[in-house]
């Protein structure tokens, strides 16, 4: 089929929808680096022109599209990602896709990097499917504590945050983004959603409405959302464990089932490239300060460089597949948190394993042990590396990296850099109240 | 006789004096008189003075009589570009500032085309109803929301029904060109578009072990539907 004519089919059927279903306004969605989800609003008289033309704005009011000299960019909607939005029947969204005066990709348009990394991946013969899980907390908007003290697939009469969770899976389908389970997690007021999985770039795409859907759910029933990886100390913090699998066209090139595990040999060097560069990546899949308050010793998150099939405490596990069927051989990834920006991160995860794939790299003994309670000695001796400890330490490592420097781009990776650098130094100088509690009086 | 009816919320005569020696009958409405009696077969709507209002007024004879009525809409200029997003709403349009000859004949030309009114192309089948002029797509009735992909996928199988694709044939035919989500992203699609059919029937799209997939009625629906029938 002719590019131009679908092209042109694609923007009749978001014109003729508009028109039929009575839509008053046309939300315009991007990210800019940090994955901070910003929009604007046409209305239907200017759809036909920003479909065409896309619409122009200032970039130097985004954080990390800034160049002063020329910010004017333009965001051009995406007509396949146009949805009518839940319980605002009048409301529709479009993604956009950032590019610059003359039509050329806007290096600073995180999307972009996504779709620059998965045209590599396809020029290998490959599609990339991810299924997130993402975990968050409900908590008091005013007092900002849980609303209650449940924990994993607890089931209980009345649970505000189950029957806003409950809500929030209804919106979600109705938004067109599957949903394979949601429960109670582990902490209190802790809640999962899992997604189905979908091509890398609808499910980043599907991450940033999840979000927001899940925000707007709450916040009409007058409770807080958070992503923040680690809101309270002492309990679990919210990850968001991808689950990853790699096509070539109908086949899961993850899945052998000759092999002694059912996993392919590719699916051995996928993970030893995600094992080789999961220091230098964790900057963009856990990108605040916060971030590595969750990724210590003695929860469900991980904190050292190691695989799996059954450890809990390993950073890359591959779950045993319920049943044989090809699909479900997946890897897991387990560092990333909810609040990163899923673009940079799939991006920086499916090159990690990519370059594992090209390089045919040797994957390292699987690890059973409890890797929290193994001393450091013995780690040591068995060549287990810890992740990085704190963003600086992930920034020093990504500094360094090369493969995040060609998959995100000089632009995205300089001001990611300039700007997580100046966050560390601004989290650095601050006194804490536990600085206040243990030091003022005792010193 | 000809009836015609005109809404004009300025200056209802000055618009029928445009038409005075044609030997229609002309009827003039106001806003909330959208369902029109059997005789008026022509409609003139002044969207001069207030566009959006001109727009609900369309909207809402249209929605009583699809067929055998042409509506002709008054405008300025300006409001040109505002109607490329209306197609199907209006028959035919002219600009300010109006030519008493121009009007005449060209609501003589549309009254004239009336006898054959242009069908919309649809799908039906079953219980789904697609519009493959307007994009739509309806389930018992009721429209269904549908992303663009699984709109094209959905016409696709319905224009086929009973016939089996492969998840590669789907995707060249439907997709057409090379998508970054490959094979498996006609998987995706055909589990939103069940979602989105619902419980009661998801069964439309069946899937068939180890070659794909395909639009067919499932005997039981069937039988559902001949009961319906009854009603």
């Amino acid at each position: 089929m002719d590019p131009s004519k679908i092209h042109e089919d694609k923007r009749r059927f978001v014109l003729h929808v508009v028109e039929e279903r009575r839509i008053k306004f046309i939300q315009l969605w991007f990210t800019d680096v940090l994955g901070i989800p910003k929009s604007f609003q046409i209305t239907p008289a200017e759809l036909a022109s920003a479909l065409d033309e896309g619409m122009i704005f200032d970039g130097s009011a985004i954080d990390g599209f800034s160049r002063i000299q020329e910010s004017d960019v333009i965001a051009r909607p995406d007509p396949d990602s146009f949805t009518i939005l839940p319980n605002q029947p009048h409301v529709a969204r479009m993604f956009c896709d950032i590019v610059n005066l003359d039509g050329t990709p806007f290096d600073g348009c995180p999307r972009n990097v996504l779709k620059r990394t998965l045209e590599r991946t396809r020029a290998l013969g490959l599609t990339f499917f991810v299924s997130p899980e993402i975990e968050y907390f409900y908590l008091d908007p005013t007092t900002t504590k849980p609303l209650d003290e449940g924990s994993y697939f607890d089931l209980s009469l009345s649970d505000t945050g189950s029957e806003i969770r409950k809500e929030t899976v209804f919106a979600l389908e109705e938004t067109g983004i599957a949903v394979k389970y949601s429960h109670h997690e582990d902490g209190p007021s802790q809640h999962e959603i899992d997604l189905r999985a979908t091509d890398a770039l609808a499910m980043a795409d599907n991450i940033i409405t999840a979000r927001l859907i899940i925000s707007r759910t709450a916040a009409n029933a007058g409770v807080l959302a958070t992503f923040m990886p680690k809101p309270l100390a002492g309990v679990q913090g919210s990850g968001m464990h991808l689950h990853m699998a790699l096509f070539d066209a109908d086949e899961n090139i993850f899945a052998d089932s000759s092999s002694a595990d059912g996993l392919s040999k590719r699916a051995h060097h996928f993970i030893a490239g995600l094992l080789a560069h999961a220091g230098e990546i964790t900057a963009v899949t856990n990108q605040w300060v916060n971030s590595y308050k969750r990724l210590v010793p003695g929860y469900e998150a991980p904190a050292h460089i190691a695989w799996a099939h059954h450890n809990r405490s390993a950073l890359v596990r591959v779950p045993v597949a319920p049943s044989t069927r090809e699909e479900n051989y997946q890897v897991e990834y387990r560092a990333p948190d909810p609040g990163c920006n899923p673009y940079l991160a799939f991006s920086v995860i499916l090159a990690a394993g990519l370059d594992g794939l090209i390089n045919e790299l040797d994957l390292p003994r699987e690890r059973n042990e409890n890797l929290f309670t193994l001393p450091d000695s013995k780690r040591d001796a068995l060549d287990i590396i810890p992740l990085p400890s704190s963003l600086e330490e992930a920034l020093l490592l990504m500094e360094e990296s090369a493969l995040v420097r060609d998959t995100l781009g000089d632009h995205v990776t300089e001001w990611f850099i300039r700007n997580k650098h100046a966050e560390w130094d601004r989290y650095n100088t601050r006194i804490s109240q536990y600085e206040l509690g243990r030091y003022l009086r005792a010193l | 006789m000809t009836t015609v009816a005109v809404y004009s919320p300025k200056n209802v005569n000055r618009v029928i004096d445009f038409y005075d020696d044609t030997g229609y009958e002309f009827l003039p409405i106001d806003a909330e008189e959208v369902t029109l009696p059997g005789q008026v077969t022509g409609v003139i709507v002044d969207a001069t003075t207030d566009f959006e209002q001109a727009v609900t007024v369309c909207r809402g004879i249209r929605k009583h009589r699809e067929n055998g009525i042409v509506l002709l809409l008054l405008i300025e200029r300006h409001q040109v570009k505002e109607l490329a997003l209306r197609e199907g709403m209006i028959d035919d349009f002219v600009v300010s500032p109006f030519d008493r000859a121009e009007l005449a004949v060209r609501l003589q030309h549309l009254l004239a085309r009336h006898g054959q009114p242009e069908e919309h192309s649809r799908i039906m089948i079953g219980p789904l109803m697609l519009d493959t002029d307007t994009y739509q797509a309806s389930l018992a009735g009721t429209p269904m929301d549908l992303t663009y992909m699984e709109y094209e996928l959905l016409r696709f199988l319905a224009s086929h029904p009973g016939k089996v694709f492969s998840r590669e044939t789907l995707l060249s035919r439907v997709w057409g060109y090379e998508y970054y989500g490959g094979a498996r992203t006609v998987d995706v699609h055909i589990r939103r578009l069940r979602a989105k059919l619902g419980e009661a029937y998801d069964s439309l799209i069946q899937t068939v072990r180890s070659v794909g997939y395909k639009f067919g009625l499932p005997s039981e629906l069937l039988d559902d539907l001949e009961e319906q029938s009854d009603f």
